[in-house]
């Protein structure tokens, strides 16, 4: 299962729970799932069909904003802020 | 200077050709000569010029812009304000790097309603001379109602602050609050129990450190022209650090369709990351539409200082408990950063980065966002690092004193590794800080003697993410076997030279056989900003890739040739060979000519890793006991970069990044009056490091290969700014007995430390 590290301030959805695991394959199946089980969640991770703009994805070793990025099974989800660089 | 080969230095010279040499760079000719094309070089027919009407309160509400005295003046063109631009978008877009909210961008160039600093743009004119604009600025009658301000970071997070946005409130992942604030937004991250940290720690520490707004000070001000032809094409000749994000940027703000948008960038004196966000490029487009003619704007210094981005402001605060034996059980970090008149600051990677050079597994972060009236922050070489590492590297310092561990030392045992899981959340993969601290500890700097009253030496090392995103490249083989390598990056810091030898290393022919230009946005595809270290590395892996296409594309040819299977042909090192035949890269190149299509190699890349940058300094220090100036005796930088591949330009990095944070960390503020004015915009009165201040900066490169790169690329661009303050901080307080708690840490400051002693 994939792991999704909630952040703090969103774990009130959670009741607390962090990290939470999800069946899914892709970025945007595994946002549909939280959303599935913590109704709300995806309103504050996503705007229309994008990650926030305020956001990134860390998914394992990588770093991403595409909702289609690929996951394996025993990978790990952190949300991110967006950063830039000088 | 020495450049020192740290001990797991790979010697690279079997194994590559032009990777690790120092050829001359392919734009040097042009810039040692004055012939390279600066965008305030760009002469145009016809071209117009303008400037801006700034304004001369902190914070004020405008009642009223009356430009009836200038519309009349013989040679003037054309005047506007925000009202000449279209409502802006309640819009936030990722431009690869960080957020830009479009409503905040159009406010900055142009101020809707109030002027939230001194110096912000209300207005602008064009005339037919430079002069003449400049008198027509100042004849546009402003009336304004000035307004309380607030400039310091904590006193714009209290409830009675002067708010700056009536409509402005908290937002954190989850949570908005309803109550208006300056507040713009709250970070939090946490891991492991931290009541079990504390408990586990025989000593904990905790300090408070402020720093102040400080300038990227690049030479070049910012400078742009824009012609707005009648076809409706926009043309925009521009100093930027990302051709591409700075066409977004305009077609949004002017709501016309990207393809109307050329971007063509020029040379650029220095950008550091205060030239990505757009300032006066949309503002001459509109004068250039009003008037008709191409429109050239160039900010005077005092204008770069008031109103373009600075680093924030901070008050940061770290508590550490770490046990007898030197191991780290806990940390707590509280940062405020000011973003400057709208939010979107850089407290996330300041929060992200406090605390990423250890393995802590007890830590909590909390950062705010804080507006206040000051220019909107800007990107600034590993920007909200400097910071944060300055407050977090100090007080591993001070612990590292009482517990009486080598300072060096006391890292190692809490360095971060391949597996360490930061506070943000993400697991490092392989990564180079032991190696870069094992190179500092055993290089001759650390082991000399340094001896002498009032002298100290001091350490301290820094984190830097360093970014992938996109980019592009398109080769093509000329005939003579040379080749002409077209990349979207801007040049801000050798990258021609570093892309090109990639290139170069790939197709096994030398440095000087192919020549690099930076692309405009109609002839190359898109690339991201030249920012977070990422253009040796991303766009380095374009032309890597381009190279190979050419490489496909050379086999099928020599095939066809040859009159054999593709599979029997083998390239080694720029040579082609089957069955004993045999042509170099030139030889095949040459016989191609003429000889079917032209061969153009072409790859888009978009790697999303962070290639993760360490570096850590040395500096010996002198004090002044009568003055409290400080005089740098040596300084060593010494830093992991992967793969060097002109130790040149690495070194260069490391340098300048040294000279910059030896700036932030002893001179440079935006120092304000008691109106939020700031007193010393001129290069005579913000006193930047020059050659007098500095000694020669020593260089150690580590190279621990990034997985993610074929040639161990990791990037060495801005983590080189990082550590000076923490170790001038700590090389004072061996010299002196004090510890500064406040940059800059300039003479008066150090003199009454020293008289508090």
């Amino acid at each position: 299962m994939v792991r999704v590290f909630i952040p703090s301030s969103l774990r009130k959805l959670t009741d607390d729970q962090s990290p939470v695991e999800v069946a899914a394959t892709t970025l945007r199946e595994a946002i549909v799932a939280l959303e599935q089980q913590f109704p709300g969640i995806q309103q504050q991770l996503c705007l229309r069909d994008s990650l926030m703009p305020t956001l990134q994805v860390s998914i394992d070793e990588t770093m991403t904003r595409r909702m289609s990025a690929a996951l394996k099974p025993d990978s790990e989800i952190h949300f991110l802020p967006a950063i830039g660089g000088g | 200077m020495s450049t020192e080969a740290a001990s797991n230095q790979v010697d690279q010279k079997t194994k590559y050709k032009v990777i690790g040499t120092r050829p001359i760079r392919h734009d040097g000719a042009d810039k040692v000569t004055g012939k390279a094309l600066y965008t305030s070089d760009v002469h145009l027919p016809n071209m117009a010029y303008g400037a801006f009407v700034r304004s001369p309160h902190s914070h004020a509400r405008i009642l009223s812009i009356d430009t009836s005295k200038v519309d009349a003046m013989p040679g003037v063109l054309a005047t506007m304000s925000s009202a000449d631009l279209p409502d802006p978008w309640d819009k936030m877009e990722n431009l690869g790097e960080g957020c830009v909210n479009y409503a905040h961008l159009s406010g900055n160039v142009l101020a809707r309603g109030k002027a939230l600093y001194k110096g912000h743009a209300v207005a602008a004119v064009c005339a037919t001379n430079s002069h003449l604009a400049e008198e027509a600025a100042a004849k546009i009658k402003v009336e304004y109602e000035p307004l309380p301000w607030v400039t310091s970071v904590l006193d714009a997070m209290k409830d009675d602050a002067p708010l700056l946005h009536e409509n402005l409130v908290t937002q954190s992942l989850g949570e908005t609050s309803t109550k208006p604030s300056n507040i713009a937004q709250h970070i939090h991250f946490e891991q492991g129990n931290m009541e079990e940290g504390w408990a586990a720690a025989d000593l904990v520490i905790e300090r408070e450190l402020k720093t102040s707004s400080i300038h990227q000070g690049y030479i070049e001000p910012h400078v742009s022209i824009a012609m707005w032809n009648e076809d409706g094409r926009l043309k925009i000749w521009t100093a930027t650090q990302g051709a591409f994000v700075a066409r977004q940027q305009v077609a949004e703000l002017l709501k016309i369709p990207v393809s109307q948008v050329l971007v063509i960038p020029c040379e650029i004196g220095g950008g550091f990351g205060g030239k990505v966000a757009v300032f006066e490029q949309p503002v001459a487009a509109v004068l250039s539409r009003k008037c008709g003619r191409p429109v050239k704007i160039v900010m005077r210094r005092d204008e770069v200082f008031e109103a373009t981005g600075p680093t924030p402001g901070s008050c940061i605060r770290v508590k550490l408990g770490a046990t007898n034996e030197g191991k780290l059980t806990a940390a707590k970090a509280w940062l405020a950063y000011d973003a400057g008149a709208f939010p979107g600051g850089m407290i996330g990677p300041g929060c992200m980065c406090i605390l990423s050079c250890y393995n802590i597994p007890n830590a909590v972060v909390d950062g705010y966002d804080v507006v206040a009236n000051k220019p909107k922050v800007q990107a600034y070489r590993a920007p909200g690092s400097t910071q944060a590492t300055t407050a977090m590297e100090t007080v591993m310092d001070e612990l590292a004193c009482k517990l009486n561990i080598d300072p060096i030392e006391f890292r190692l045992r809490n360095a971060a590794i391949e597996g360490t899981r930061r506070v943000d959340g993400p697991v490092f993969p392989r990564i180079g800080l032991v190696e870069t601290l094992e190179a500092t500890r055993d290089s001759d700097h650390w082991n000399a003697p340094l001896e002498g009253p009032n002298r100290g030496r001091g350490m301290a090392c820094g984190f830097w993410f360093n970014a992938g995103m996109q980019s592009s490249a398109t080769a093509a083989v000329n005939p003579d076997g040379t080749v002409s390598l077209v990349e979207g990056s801007t040049d801000i810091g050798g990258t021609r030279a570093s892309i090109a030898m990639q290139l170069a290393e790939t197709l096994g022919i030398a440095a000087e056989d192919v020549q690099p230009q930076v692309g405009d946005t109609d002839s190359v595809g898109y690339t991201d900003v030249t920012g977070g270290s990422r253009v040796t590395f991303a766009t380095g892996l374009a032309a890597y890739h381009a190279g190979l296409d050419i490489q496909k594309q050379m086999i099928t040819r020599a095939a066809e040739l040859w009159e054999c299977d593709a599979a029997e042909i083998k390239v080694e090192n720029g040579v082609f060979r089957r069955n004993g035949d045999a042509m170099s890269f030139k030889e095949l190149a040459v016989k191609l000519n003429n000889a079917g299509e032209p061969i153009v190699g072409r790859a888009s890349v978009a790697p999303q890793v962070s290639t993760n940058a360490f570096g850590a300094h040395v500096v010996d220090v002198e004090v002044d006991p009568e003055t409290g100036k400080v005089t740098i005796l040596r300084y060593t930088a010494v830093q992991d970069a992967g793969k060097a591949i002109h130790p040149s330009y690495v070194e260069g990095q490391l340098q300048g990044g040294a000279a910059q944070g030896i700036g932030w960390a002893l001179n440079e503020e935006y120092f304000y009056d008691d109106q939020g004015h700031m007193r010393n915009a001129s290069f005579l009165d913000y006193r930047m490091p020059t050659a007098y201040d500095l000694p020669m900066i020593d260089t150690i490169i580590v190279e621990v290969p990034n997985p993610d790169h074929p040639y161990g690329v990791r990037g060495v661009g801005e983590v080189s700014i990082v550590p000076p303050p923490a170790a001038l901080a700590t090389a004072i307080h061996r010299a002196t007995g004090c510890r500064i708690r406040e940059l800059p840490m300039s003479p008066p400051k150090v003199w009454m430390a020293m008289q508090e002693r």
